[in-house]
């Protein structure tokens, strides 16, 4: 599959990231060489096997509706580059 | 040109669990910011979410009285977006394999309204944004809260359908304890996709979707302004343009959301951190077996069992609280009807006037149950009753111990009364005549005599009955007739 800059673009806009000029085309090269190994995988015979989504054969992981103590909030601000004490602050985000 | 509006819902319904989805903190409403996280719900690095048991049993619950088919084998997967409402940078939710579908929903006036599926997932957290230091302020105590989304096919028609699913379907999750349902808390909310084409046609026509709709006022006027905006675009040719609406309540209009806000591409892939949920048969049979009686069964069994008329049964069963406080009550031993008097008039109006919900008033059946016993045996009044009732309403007070304190306990001597009655005839022989001439109303006064005499705490069986007795006397004994 080929990766277009336009195709780059879209992704990166999607993931909230800027990528500089310059490495947009190292970018799509890089990403066009995983995308092609699916190739790979696409080219054998899956006519038989039935899709997979977990790859341990474990099911129905469930734990008890009992409430435990929530964190302490300044141990869960502390990692944060900006609080005000109560929330996280993040650059203004509007809709 | 007629025009028919179709539309199709997406109800999201916080489930009412103690504990978020994949982690153990409260999901109790409201607290300080950020006081019910932890590292699952504010996504931090290696955390592992767990799955709840009673959000699978609440969705399980939902979709068999949905009528939807649970699905046996049913996976997570990660809706992947940026945004700070979700800390992960993904909603756990589920695309591929949702928990319940095929459901249906019968509206009323042979109206079924089909539900295309149900899935469970997390709730985001609340941002505030703040113009003026241009931040927002994220808090994360509603994250992870547990939900379940509905998704009905585009069968609705009109407002009054939309109004009529949600009802129903609001009494039902009620019912089952699923969720509280409550609107202003946003455990109950709308996304409307709404599209209109000419009257006939069967070809849906563009839509746009309107999200996050928290009354049914609200829903009901967004969905009568955006037909019409959406009629009025196509009839003066132009076209309607397939995007994200937002309801202003207070200018009554829609508006297109940023349309960058569009280009909604989540890259759903499975969920690699929750393990797929196998549900056995044995499960599935044990959940149908404790599925409680709905509202419209309630409503059956108060006509078929007790001959309520079908206006009480609709009022008692508006809230399952208020249902099952009046069956306690007759279980107590009250007559259906009187209980059902009681409850449609004194205790909905007191609910009213203190501004509460049934489930959370603080009298108890047998406190309703007891008054309306000494009702029916003749030791207090109605209107006593009534006083009494509203004594004890807000704190389940002793009705007994009120009665005695007050010395409200009505005259049924009827000994007493029998005296009380000489002395207003001998006292009123205009209206003994009256009577006796054929004018009704007389009778009504000279009642109205006897209660005064007695402080109004005179049985009026008793009254009427000694009163009639008297003056039938009085009618045969001739020499009343020329006293003064």
């Amino acid at each position: 599959m080929k990766i277009t800059e336009e195709l780059v673009d879209y992704v990166s806009e999607l993931s909230r990231l800027k990528l500089p000029e310059g490495e947009k085309a190292a970018m799509a090269a890089e990403l066009e060489q995983i995308v092609d190994y699916m190739d790979v995988l696409n080219g054998l015979d899956t006519a038989d096997v039935e899709p997979l989504s977990h790859v341990f054969p474990v099911k129905n992981v469930l734990r008890a509706d009992e409430v435990q103590p929530s964190c302490d909030r300044d141990a869960l601000l502390s990692g944060a580059p900006a609080s005000d004490g109560e929330a996280f602050l993040v650059p203004r985000a509007v809709e | 040109m007629t025009w028919e509006t179709v539309i199709g819902l997406e109800t999201h319904v916080e489930l009412a669990t103690k504990t978020k989805i994949f982690c153990s903190c409260t999901t109790q409403f409201g607290g300080a910011p950020n006081t019910h996280c932890c590292p699952v719900c504010t996504g931090m690095p290696g955390a592992l979410p767990v799955l709840n048991q009673q959000v699978v049993e609440l969705a399980v619950k939902a979709g068999l009285a949905l009528n939807c088919a649970i699905t046996r084998s049913s996976r997570f997967d990660r809706k992947n977006y940026f945004y700070p409402d979700l800390p992960k940078a993904y909603q756990i939710s589920q695309l591929y394999a949702p928990i319940a579908r095929d459901g249906a929903v019968d509206i009323g006036e042979g109206k079924t309204i089909r539900i295309h599926e149900m899935h469970m997932e997390e709730d985001a957290g609340k941002l505030v944004h703040d113009p003026w230091l241009d931040q927002t302020r994220a808090d994360y105590n509603r994250c992870g809260v547990p939900l379940i989304e509905i998704v009905t096919e585009p069968d609705f028609r009109s407002a009054e359908e939309v109004i009529s699913y949600l009802e129903k379907l609001k009494e039902t999750l009620q019912y089952l304890g699923v969720s509280d349902c409550k609107m202003q808390e946003g455990s109950l909310r709308c996304d409307v996709n709404l599209s209109v084409r000419p009257m006939g046609s069967q070809e849906l026509g563009t839509r746009t979707e309107m999200k996050n709709l928290n009354s049914f006022k609200a829903i009901s006027r967004a969905i009568q302004y955006e037909a019409r905006r959406q009629i009025e675009l196509i009839e003066e040719g132009k076209r309607v343009v397939q995007e994200t609406r937002r309801w202003d309540e207070n200018k009554d209009a829609t508006y297109a959301m940023r349309s960058k806000e569009n280009a909604q591409d989540y890259r759903y892939f499975p969920e690699p951190d929750i393990p797929p949920l196998e549900l056995s048969e044995e499960y599935l049979e044990r959940l149908r077996a404790q599925q409680p009686e709905l509202a419209q069964a309630k409503r059956a069994r108060y006509q078929a069992d007790w001959g309520l008329p079908a206006y009480d049964t609709e009022m008692i069963t508006s809230q399952k609280a208020l249902a099952d406080f009046f069956e306690a009550v007759v279980a107590l031993g009250a007559a259906p009807k009187q209980a059902a008097n009681w409850i449609m008039g004194e205790v909905l109006g007191a609910l009213s006037a203190h501004g509460l919900e049934a489930r959370d008033m603080a009298l108890t059946p047998p406190t309703l149950a007891r008054l309306i016993q000494l009702v029916m045996e003749g030791r207090l009044n109605r209107n006593t009753a009534v006083k009494v009732f509203e004594a004890v309403f807000e704190t389940d007070g002793d009705v007994d111990e009120y009665v005695k304190a007050h010395g409200l306990e009505q005259v049924s001597d009827a000994g007493l009364v029998t005296q009380v009655v000489e002395q207003v005839l001998s006292a009123n022989a205009k209206s003994v005549a009256d009577y006796r001439a054929g004018k009704e109303k007389a009778f009504g006064f000279l009642v109205g005599q006897v209660m005064r005499a007695l402080k109004g705490q005179a049985s009026p069986a008793v009254v009427n009955r000694v009163l009639r007795e008297k003056l039938q006397e009085h009618i045969e004994d001739p020499a009343i007739e020329n006293s003064p």
